[in-house]
């Protein structure tokens, strides 16, 4: 293994190192072997192998090559052990000459076949609540309980979950390939919407105590991350990590020191992250660039508008309702209008944006979307017509899922109940 | 690997109305120029069908039907050899039975 450097605290720098090889390592195995379970199994036993020898013999100079170098032995052994294998072992060897590769030897480069597993993780065949959870398991390299502690769910419901995805991307046999520039336009979005619905949970955990879980939106961003490098030309890549930095820089004026929401309007500003917004904007840029917007670079532009206002009446409005009707061009959805309602409503006043959004109150897709109630209470409380408002709040309230946002709106309606008894 | 496309129209739909039958021409001779196709045919009307269940006493019920209680009516089948699910997508989305209402369910054939 050539030159070895030994370090006093290996453990701890082998636990951070593996999470970052995790998903290389399991794409290299899944793709080698065309088995993705043997893969994940061979790749636990190489990191259990590495938390044995590593401490005692320092940790190899090539750390990733030797993860995969034992745990590709490993599948070969494991292989050649199993007599239902043996067949598969030798076709792979045919696959892997007639490629022109050798299938079994010390290969010294470690190549990164990570975007085949983002692919295959995000593929349209797979159920949508599973696909998230598959990206953090494999390409993250969250365990189970850690991803099920980040979807709420229990441990045995998430392990059943992967168990039945990985179960249909095997018989099914749904391949780890990269698709090709055809289907790429169609595939690409897949991928970044289940990054974005990482963050999301992250940012408004759907239901809970907790209003935003930092570390699943850390993971969305490292993920993005991973993706932008290894498809720099993919403009609507650097939208989204954009806009999840963009959105992200404002973590810790999100809640107040009680735990409770913060609002855009009642954030203290001076907490936002400046060098997170800087590198978003960059992206901005990036993303807005060179040929048409996508959806993700033109939410990007709107978070950094915000983000560059000194308060919300310094906000650039005219700007923002802009882009937003662009974004309702390219992604025609209720939630979409009931932003730019919003957004109107800070342009023109609270009456216009009223009128919008009445006219969206029939859309079934806003059936149970606590924001559409909660937006027109705060539109009608600005009106000054108070029962209307706490009618609004109290159907916001019925819908709402984490506790923070309920203190909120709980607070905004005893808030209005307060003027209405005044009228 | 085999996949066995079952192709659905919209209930009360002809197959032979939603396409041209040019277009089921084409597609045939698509999966055969491409060595994909292993089988397949298209079925009578739903009126034809009858069904048939045995009972734990061997007791045997024949009946008419089932009539299109679903929305969707299984109006024929591909099974197709290719690599991987990927491919049979590929030929789900070429069939001209997954338009104009109606749908294409790719199921992978058991390998035991």
């Amino acid at each position: 293994m050539g030159e070895r450097r030994t370090t006093a605290s290996v453990g701890a720098s082998v636990e951070a190192l593996f999470r970052e090889e995790h998903g290389r390592l399991l794409a290299s195995l899944a793709r080698r072997f065309g088995d993705l379970d043997l893969a994940e199994e061979v790749a636990s036993e190489a990191v259990e192998a590495a938390l044995r020898h590593w401490p005692v013999d320092g940790v190899p100079t090539r750390p990733g090559a030797w993860l995969l170098t034992t745990a590709r032995r490993r599948a070969v052994d494991r292989l050649r052990r199993d007599r239902t294998y043996a067949t598969r072992l030798a076709l792979l060897q045919v696959e892997a000459d007639r490629a022109g590769r050798s299938g079994a030897d010390d290969d010294p480069e470690l190549p990164d076949e990570r975007l085949e597993l983002f692919f295959t993780c995000a593929h349209p065949a797979l159920p949508a609540d599973a696909r998230a959870a598959l990206t953090l398991r494999y390409l993250a390299g969250l365990s189970t309980t850690e991803v099920a502690r980040a979807f709420l769910v229990p441990v045995a419901t998430m392990a059943q979950r992967l168990v039945r995805t990985k179960r249909k991307i095997i018989q099914a046999r749904i391949p780890l390939r990269v698709p090709g520039a055809g289907e790429l336009p169609h595939r690409l979005p897949g991928v970044l919407q289940v990054i974005y619905s990482i963050f999301t949970e992250g940012y408004a955990a759907s239901s809970g105590p907790q209003v935003q879980r930092r570390d699943l939106a850390e993971e969305a961003i490292r993920l993005a991350r991973i993706l932008r490098r290894l498809l720099p030309a993919e403009r609507e890549i650097a939208g989204l990590l954009g806009l999840m930095l963009l959105v992200h820089a404002r973590r810790d004026a999100r809640t107040g020191p009680d735990g409770g929401i913060r609002m855009l309007d009642e954030q203290d500003r001076s907490r936002w992250d400046r060098a997170m917004i800087t590198e978003g904007r960059d992206l901005v840029l990036v993303a807005l660039t060179g040929g048409p917007p996508g959806p993700y670079g033109v939410q990007a532009a709107i978070a950094a508008l915000h983000d560059e206002a000194p308060d919300l009446d310094g906000t650039d409005w005219p700007q923002i309702v802009a882009l937003y009707d662009v974004l309702v061009t390219l992604t025609p959805s209720p939630v979409v209008a009931l932003n730019r309602a919003v957004a109107v409503a800070m342009r023109d006043g609270p009456h216009a944006g009223l009128v919008l959004l009445d006219a969206l109150a029939g859309d079934p897709r806003l059936h149970g979307h606590h924001p559409f109630p909660a937006a027109r209470a705060e539109l009608l409380s600005r009106l000054g017509r108070h029962a209307d408002a706490a009618a609004a709040y109290r159907e916001a309230l019925d819908l709402v899922g984490t506790e923070p946002e309920r203190t909120y709106l709980r607070q905004r309606l005893r808030a209005v109940e307060s003027r209405s008894c005044v009228d | 690997m085999k996949y066995l496309l079952l192709i659905y129209s919209a209930a009360g739909a002809d197959v032979a109305d939603q396409c041209v039958f040019d277009d089921w021409v084409a597609y045939d001779r698509a999966l055969k120029d491409a060595g994909v196709w292993v089988s397949g045919h298209a079925l009578s009307d739903l009126t034809t069908a009858t069904t048939v269940q045995v009972g734990a006493d061997g007791a045997r019920s024949v009946t008419d039907g089932p009539f299109a209680e679903t929305r969707e009516v299984l109006g024929g089948y591909d099974i197709i050899d290719v690599p991987d699910l990927d491919a049979a997508l590929e030929w789900a989305a070429r069939c001209p039975g997954s338009r104009g209402g109606g749908a294409v369910v790719v199921r992978p054939v058991a390998e035991f």
